[in-house]
């Protein structure tokens, strides 16, 4: 039976290109006014008044229908539309065109915490919040020192929030919202916020909401978590829903359209390619080693930078040095060819990553070429920036993996000897 | 449980709308006890606040109107009293309209996350202005038993001029509610607003001495402002028959605080549903 069925529902902000979005004073709006009706003066700048009311389309057309028991993903790039759905789901703004059809009770969680007052103690914001969220006052008392054990705030009770640290704000928010009881919860990306541990009790908390058959929205940019919670995703662009079906499906699909993978770039003459008098860059590369039909690298994926380049020296000891950098610019590796003597001509130069060796994240390759072991002819610094998806097997923890090499070393436990610790 | 049914539709006024301010009403209790509790605990003098404030300002008052002026008040009366039930009654007023005016935009962070009738907002900022009145009625009974002054009869309609007051602040403050939301700068409007009110309303001076103008021009300007009549039958229902008060003023009130809650309430409704677009 579907809960939710949405059909042709669309939204359009009107951007004000003179303000901004937001308040208007009256003066403006009288004074648009005033000009409409004695009209004559033409506006100094002709293409003003045009841009001055820009129709955007936050949702386009957008059609699906949500089974009972569903968890569903919500996935797409900022400014897709993902949360302005959440908005028309949850009644706080209405859809400009289309008609949604709801069956249960809904309760929507967009922010932790929502409506939490600095002033007040945990225990009189446990209330406010309750409220907020629709839960009656009787509710709250039965679930009242559940909620406390969940966020782990005993000894805050009585404290205002104002003196929480952040995590402590956020889990009792989380702690509040974990135990409402609707039929239908929508989330928009509260696991982006926490530590490790209470995300992971977060991530458990709702699949044992989902387990006991109610319907799940669940807005993210972390894919593992989407991938581990949800059997149905969504997938927007600018507004429309480009892509709905079986998560890990529409995930891939989504991953290899984000990436900001470049995965070549080429220049056909010496005379167009970056480098100097000595050298020229005429290609770098990204091939990698896919199996079982991945289109975009992920951890496992082995891949080859190949780097082609012309020497127009008659005779010179030359290496490639190779840095790869974070995104945050710390260099992660640097690796060297042996110096070879070589005559005018075209050059190539190939190093192999292997998969199961960079963690996810996204990564900036620079190529050197150098002369004599100790001159750099020329750097390129910005060589090619690509992605590295996130990939785990066997593993019910979803928060970012540390460090920026995942290595696959060995290491495992065993069994010493058993039984010594019964009485 | 029957299965709870929800359509979203542009334009579609809830059906139920009614029912679900109802239902939210224990959310209108709890909004309405964090404002009252946040008040007295940020201040230092907590409930004496709403004590000492009438209480230096109706001094001022005296000592200004009565003393240095030499404003007649009605006879029988102690000027102090006079002002204090007027004072009473306008700051009733005047802090329900004010915080209704703003009660949409200080409680946006709710606005864009929430869904529930948006009119929880005023109604619980009127609750929130309904407890501090009761508290500076309590300061004014004291004032009659040092002034030994005993209400007659006359006092059984002072629920009837409290709810009109009421009336009058949600229906005049639900029209600033929505505007704000729209155009800030309204906001800026409001409290010169209730500081021309202070001066048209019979607060300081007694309508008796605007009466001894009849045949002036602006006479009846004065008694268009409907609450002439609310502050007038208030202080009479207190002060009792020695109050002056002229019956025709409050079936003036009477009509336009209904005529304007219809339409501040059929206004608030057509927009309420783009709060969160606007603000």
């Amino acid at each position: 039976m579907a809960v939710i069925t949405a059909e042709d529902i669309s939204k359009r902000y009107i951007i004000d290109h003179k303000k901004g979005k937001g308040s208007t004073s009256i003066k403006d709006a009288l004074g648009d006014q005033l000009k409409k009706v004695f009209g004559g003066k033409k506006p100094q700048h002709p293409e003003y008044e045009h841009i001055e009311h820009e129709d955007f389309w936050a949702l386009r057309d957008v059609n699906f229908s949500v089974e009972q028991g569903d968890r569903i993903g919500i996935v797409g790039h900022n400014g897709a539309g993902k949360s302005t759905l959440l908005k028309v789901l949850s009644k706080i703004t209405e859809p400009t065109t289309g008609r949604i059809h709801i069956r249960g009770r809904i309760a929507s969680l967009l922010e932790v915490g929502t409506g939490f007052h600095p002033e007040l103690t945990g225990r009189e914001n446990i209330f406010l919040n309750g409220a907020i969220l629709g839960m009656t006052r009787e509710e709250i008392r039965k679930q009242f020192d559940a909620i406390v054990d969940f966020g782990g705030i005993e000894k805050f009770l009585d404290t205002p929030v104002k003196r929480y640290s952040s995590g402590m704000y956020v889990r009792l928010g989380f702690a509040i919202a974990a135990h409402l009881d609707p039929e239908i919860l929508i989330i928009d990306e509260v696991l982006a916020v926490g530590d490790a541990e209470f995300q992971k009790k977060s991530l458990g908390k709702m699949r044992d909401v989902s387990a006991s058959g109610r319907t799940i929205l669940f807005v993210s940019h972390n894919m593992t978590a989407v991938q581990a919670l949800c059997n149905r995703t969504l997938y927007f662009e600018r507004g429309r829903l480009i892509e709905q079906g079986e998560t890990n499906q529409v995930v891939a699909s989504y991953l290899s359209k984000i990436s900001k993978t470049k995965l070549l770039r080429e220049w056909n003459t010496p005379e167009e390619a970056p480098g100097n008098d000595l050298v020229r860059v005429k290609k770098i590369e990204i091939l990698p080693e896919y199996v079982d039909n991945q289109i975009f690298i992920d951890v496992r994926t082995p891949f080859r930078v190949r780097f082609e380049f012309w020497n127009m020296m008659d005779r010179a000891n030359l290496n490639l040095s190779l840095h790869l950098y974070s995104m945050t610019g710390e260099c992660i590796f640097n690796v060297g060819t042996l110096s070879q003597p070589y005559s005018r001509g075209l050059i190539s130069g190939e190093c192999l990553i292997p998969g199961h060796f960079l963690n996810d994240g996204t990564y900036n390759v620079s190529m050197m070429i150098v002369k004599d072991t100790v001159t750099p002819l020329y750097n390129m610094e910005e060589g090619l920036i690509f992605d590295v998806a996130d990939y785990r097997d066997g593993v019910a923890w979803y928060g970012k993996w540390p460090g920026f090499v995942r290595p696959q070393l060995s290491f495992h436990t065993e069994m010493m000897e058993e039984n010594i610790l019964n009485d | 449980m029957k299965t709870h049914e929800v359509v979203i539709e542009p334009g579609r006024s809830e059906k139920n709308y009614w029912r679900d301010l109802w239902r939210n009403r224990e959310l209108l209790y709890i909004l309405s006890m964090r404002d009252i509790s946040v008040r007295y605990k940020q201040t230092v003098l907590g409930t004496s606040w709403s004590l000492i404030r009438p209480l230096i300002t109706m001094m001022i008052m005296f000592f200004v109107f009565s003393k240095v002026a030499k404003l007649k008040g009605d006879p029988g009366i102690p000027y102090p009293l006079m002002i204090l039930a007027g004072l009473t009654i306008w700051t009733f007023f005047s802090n329900a309209f004010t915080q209704i005016s703003t009660s949409i935009t200080a409680n946006s962070n709710l606005v864009t996350k929430v869904y529930f009738p948006r009119l929880i907002m005023p109604l619980s900022s009127s609750v929130v202005s309904f407890i501090d009145f009761l508290v500076a009625l309590g300061l004014f009974v004291v004032l009659t038993i040092w002034y030994q002054f005993w209400p007659d009869w006359h006092i059984l309609f002072l629920p009837f001029f409290i709810i009109l007051a009421l009336l009058a602040s949600f229906a005049f403050g639900l029209i600033f509610a929505v505007l704000n939301v729209r155009f800030r700068d309204i906001g800026q409007l409001i409290p010169f607003i209730v500081q021309i009110g202070f001066y048209a309303c019979p607060i300081a001076y007694s309508s008796r001495l605007v009466e001894e103008n009849a045949g002036e021009w602006w006479h009846p300007l004065y008694y268009m402002n409907p609450m002439v009549g609310i502050i007038d039958g208030f202080k009479w229902s207190l002060l009792g028959e020695k109050a002056f008060f002229n019956p025709a003023s409050v079936i003036n009130s009477v009509a336009v605080v209904i005529l304007f809650l219809f339409v501040s309430i059929y206004f608030f409704r057509q927009r309420e549903n783009s709060f969160v677009d606007d603000i």
